[in-house]
């Protein structure tokens, strides 16, 4: 098969490029991950990305595969046009080859506070919450931080110290949909701002590419939502 | 040049559940805590984990944390240290508990309290019906562990140096752990981390195997670095073969599947796991039923073209409680076996998946050596927690859902000791200033350029080299086979060169080292593997099949100096209830 790849060492290049690789394996069967990393065994060990779990849930190997956002390790080749154009997630700096620079949407991450506040004294037993109210969270705590779908989206490429982003914001409204959060409030403030949510158009990049198949512009829906209830 | 020198109360080495659940407990006391990680924390391996947590709640089925207890050491094969066994068995509750209140998103019962479900090696009143004991978030409770643990970090304002490679501990004179030495991936940089404590919670180094659940990451890096400093290893030839990982990609298959009613069948379409368990059937603790996997493929009673595969089958479980319950076991399934479990069986084969051995440590993660006073002198400094310890809760074997418990469990008892001990020791102690030199040196080994065989070429021949000299059986003649081979292995390693000499980003570079961890490791495996002679809990030997506790009752302790095994006694005393005493092992 026949891959073409996006390479730029910083030390060596002043220039990326885009590099032609060919390569003996059977598609079935076998992910993009596998015929990256066999490249990099067999050819040519320079080639650089990043990859860990290798099926679809730590989240390292998010590239742009043949113009589209996905995971290496859980793209088949099969199906895939060749030669296979492989290039680093769009709209982030590049590192080195595939592997970009994840700060701007850990930055965002961070500012939505994705974690639980409760103020109420912690019970003995769990927090209780019904299989109905555990089940808004389905579609939003399987998120795996790959960066596919802000990287996608072009609000993002333009504001992205500004606009919070597919991931971030599906995060934030990850805790403004637990029933054992309370602080629903703060959190609809932290995005009333004309860029923070705002700057979404729903044009639904972030769905399209997400390797999980979760649906970040509906969680947006549900804040813009909440947002204008509240105001009323 | 000199590298950067930071300076932080604690370090810890290694993001996933263990690291992230000591960093918290130290933050959240206000001590200034560096996590060092060679990966984006929840890319660590954690992440990966399925089936859930154990703990005796009681939510489904009566329950007590003595039954737990004394299921985790039938489990264990009598080998696991009971004083360790209690206290994580007691603390299980709690411990759930406080990740609920954290926000992990458990899946639910009616009642609104957390769902459990049947996992193997569980069972009521000491043995007797299967218990109902492991919480779980979906068939994605790894997933969500790591991901609240590392919000709840953010909040507590963790410093997190993403992507940097541990390389080796620091050390004075008197043998105190002063912290560690480190790789900035992206800079190519070295840094100095100077730390009152150091805890190391690596994970796990299932890729010494050609075949495992692991993440590529598993590269036992904190096992070569206690090496490397003198310590020893600890029972190092008990590695968990899970009964089912998908064949070629080796992704693991939750053993909620078989709690959820999913069970195996062979070629003749028989529940075969009935003649091996008769009263635990699929449920029975995983040594067992992987042996039965391997020996039902042996006797030609394997399914798939190449009869080299068992089918697990869940078809009649329903769509519903599929899709509900093990939503990310369809995917995997759909995915890497182009099957779809609703309609098909999933072919599984015993694949490498959990070291049960690692870097000794008492029930505090103070790593534990043999000195001057007893086989257990803690070194002062150094604390290790999760798979890369051995503390020892799963002995010869670890029954499913007991691995993230005993990451929370016993990272946060780390945490709590350090905080204790520094409060205590206030004042630090003088890091010499060539304490990185041994570190730094290995790094700069790589810089050599020239010809010689690639890192990736010397890896998989150590990788097949371990498939086949000590997967599930192992005999004498097997195992010294595969130490000459290794010999000449290791010879080879010394002879690679890297052709990326780029600081930036170097992968290949950090591939070396990692090769360079998983060396040391598998020979640990293969010399303590060759020195038991008795088939216990996971190591099973065909040339010694029968358990021997009048000689092996007791743990190895692998040293680098000599490939030398020594022994020390299992902990038959628990801490306040009466010892479990060894008795044939039956399910």
């Amino acid at each position: 098969m026949r891959f073409s790849i996006y390479r730029y060492d910083p030390e060596h290049d002043a220039q990326p490029r885009m590099q032609t690789y060919e390569l003996d394996i059977e598609p079935a069967g076998n992910m993009l991950l596998d015929a990256l990393l066999r490249i990099k065994d067999e050819q040519d060990s320079s080639l650089t990305l990043r990859r860990s779990c290798r099926e679809g849930v730590c989240g390292s190997d998010g590239m742009n595969i043949n113009g589209s956002n996905g995971l290496a390790c859980i793209t088949p080749l099969t199906g895939l046009k060749q030669p296979i154009a492989v290039r680093p997630l769009p709209g982030l700096p590049v590192i080195r080859d595939l592997v970009v620079d994840m700060t701007p949407l850990n930055q965002q991450y961070k500012s939505v506070e994705p974690w639980l506040n409760n103020a109420d004294p912690a019970p003995e037993i769990e927090r209780l919450q019904s299989p109905a109210q555990r089940a808004q969270l389905d579609g939003l705590v399987e998120c795996i931080q790959c960066g596919c779908c802000s990287s996608a989206c072009p609000s993002f490429w333009w504001n992205p110290d500004k606009f919070v982003g597919p991931a971030g914001l599906l995060a934030a409204y990850r805790y403004i949909a637990d029933s054992r959060d309370q602080n629903t409030d703060a959190r609809l403030d932290n995005l009333q701002d004309p860029y923070r949510l705002f700057r979404c158009h729903g044009i639904m990049n972030c769905v399209s590419v997400c390797p999980k198949g979760l649906n970040p512009t509906a969680a947006i829906g549900k804040i813009k939502t909440l947002l204008v209830k509240r105001s009323t | 040049m000199k590298p950067v020198k930071r300076k932080f109360d604690a370090v810890i080495i290694g993001g996933g559940g263990a690291g992230l659940r000591a960093a918290l407990q130290l933050s959240g006391s206000g001590l200034n805590v560096a996590v060092v990680s060679k990966v984006f924390p929840t890319r660590s391996h954690t992440v990966s984990a399925q089936g859930g947590i154990t703990a005796a709640l009681g939510n489904v089925t009566p329950d007590n944390w003595h039954w737990h207890m004394y299921d985790t050491v039938k489990g264990s094969d009598y080998l696991g240290d009971q004083d360790a066994i209690e206290f994580m068995c007691r603390h299980a509750a709690e411990a759930v508990i406080e990740l609920e209140h954290m926000g992990l998103p458990f899946s639910r019962l009616d009642n609104g309290r957390i769902y459990q479900r049947p996992f193997g090696g569980q069972s009521m009143n000491y043995g007797g019906e299967q218990a109902t004991r492991t919480c779980a978030a979906a068939d994605r409770t790894g997933h969500a562990l790591l991901h609240t643990l590392y919000q709840q970090n953010l909040r507590a304002r963790t410093h997190f140096f993403d992507e940097y490679f541990a390389l080796d501990l620091l050390r004075d004179a008197d043998g105190y752990v002063l912290g560690v030495s480190a790789l900035g991936i992206e800079s190519g940089e070295a840094l100095v981390i100077e730390a009152r404590a150091t805890l190391l919670a690596t994970g796990g180094a299932g890729r010494i195997f050609r075949y495992s659940t692991n993440a590529h990451i598993n590269t036992g890096d904190g096992l070569g670095m206690a090496l490397r400093a003198g310590l020893a290893l600890q029972d190092m030839e008990f590695w968990q073969f899970h009964p089912t990982g998908l064949p070629g990609s080796g992704s693991l298959i939750s053993e909620g599947v078989r709690g959820e009613g999913g069970y195996l069948v062979n070629n003749q379409g028989e529940r075969f796991m009935e003649r091996y368990a008769p009263h635990a059937k699929d449920l029975a603790s995983r040594d067992v039923v992987a042996r039965a996997v391997a020996l039902e493929i042996h006797a030609g009673r394997g399914c798939g073209p190449n009869g080299d595969v068992i089918h697990l089958k869940l078809d009649h479980l329903g769509a519903v409680l599929i899709k509900d319950k093990l939503p990310g076991i369809r995917e995997l399934a759909l995915r890497f076996a182009g099957v779809d479990p609703i309609d098909a069986p999933i072919p599984v084969v015993p694949t490498a998946h959990y070291m049960m051995g690692g870097i000794p440590t008492n029930l505090h993660g103070q790593v534990v050596m043999p000195a001057r006073f007893g086989p257990e002198e803690p070194v002062p400094g150094l604390y290790a927690v999760g798979e890369c310890a051995c503390v020892s809760v799963h002995g010869a074997n670890r029954l499913g859902g007991n691995s993230l418990l005993d990451l929370v469990v016993f990272g946060r008892a780390a945490g709590n000791h350090i905080i204790e001990t520094l409060r205590d020791n206030p004042f630090p102690r003088v890091l010499p200033d060539n304490a990185a030199e041994a570190g730094l040196a290995r790094l700069a080994r790589w810089d050599q350029s020239g010809q010689g065989e690639s890192v990736a070429e010397i890896r998989i021949a150590l990788q097949t080299l371990m498939q086949t000299h000590c997967g599930v059986f192992r005999t004498e003649a097997l195992l010294r086979d595969g130490l000459t081979q290794m010999d000449a292995l290791e010879t080879r390693l010394g002879a690679v060169r890297l052709t990326d000499t780029s600081r930036v980003f170097n992968t290949a570079r950090i591939e070396a080292l990692e090769l360079e961890n998983l060396f040391p490791v598998a020979r640990a495996t293969l010399v303590s593997a060759l020195a038991r002679t008795e088939s216990r809990g996971a190591h099973a030997r065909e040339d010694y099949p029968q358990r021997d506790d009048d000689h092996w009752l007791k743990h190895t302790l692998y040293s680098r100096d000599g490939d030398q095994i020594d022994t020390k006694p299992v902990r038959l005393k628990p801490l306040t209830v009466e010892p479990f005493l060894p008795k044939e092992r039956t399910y």
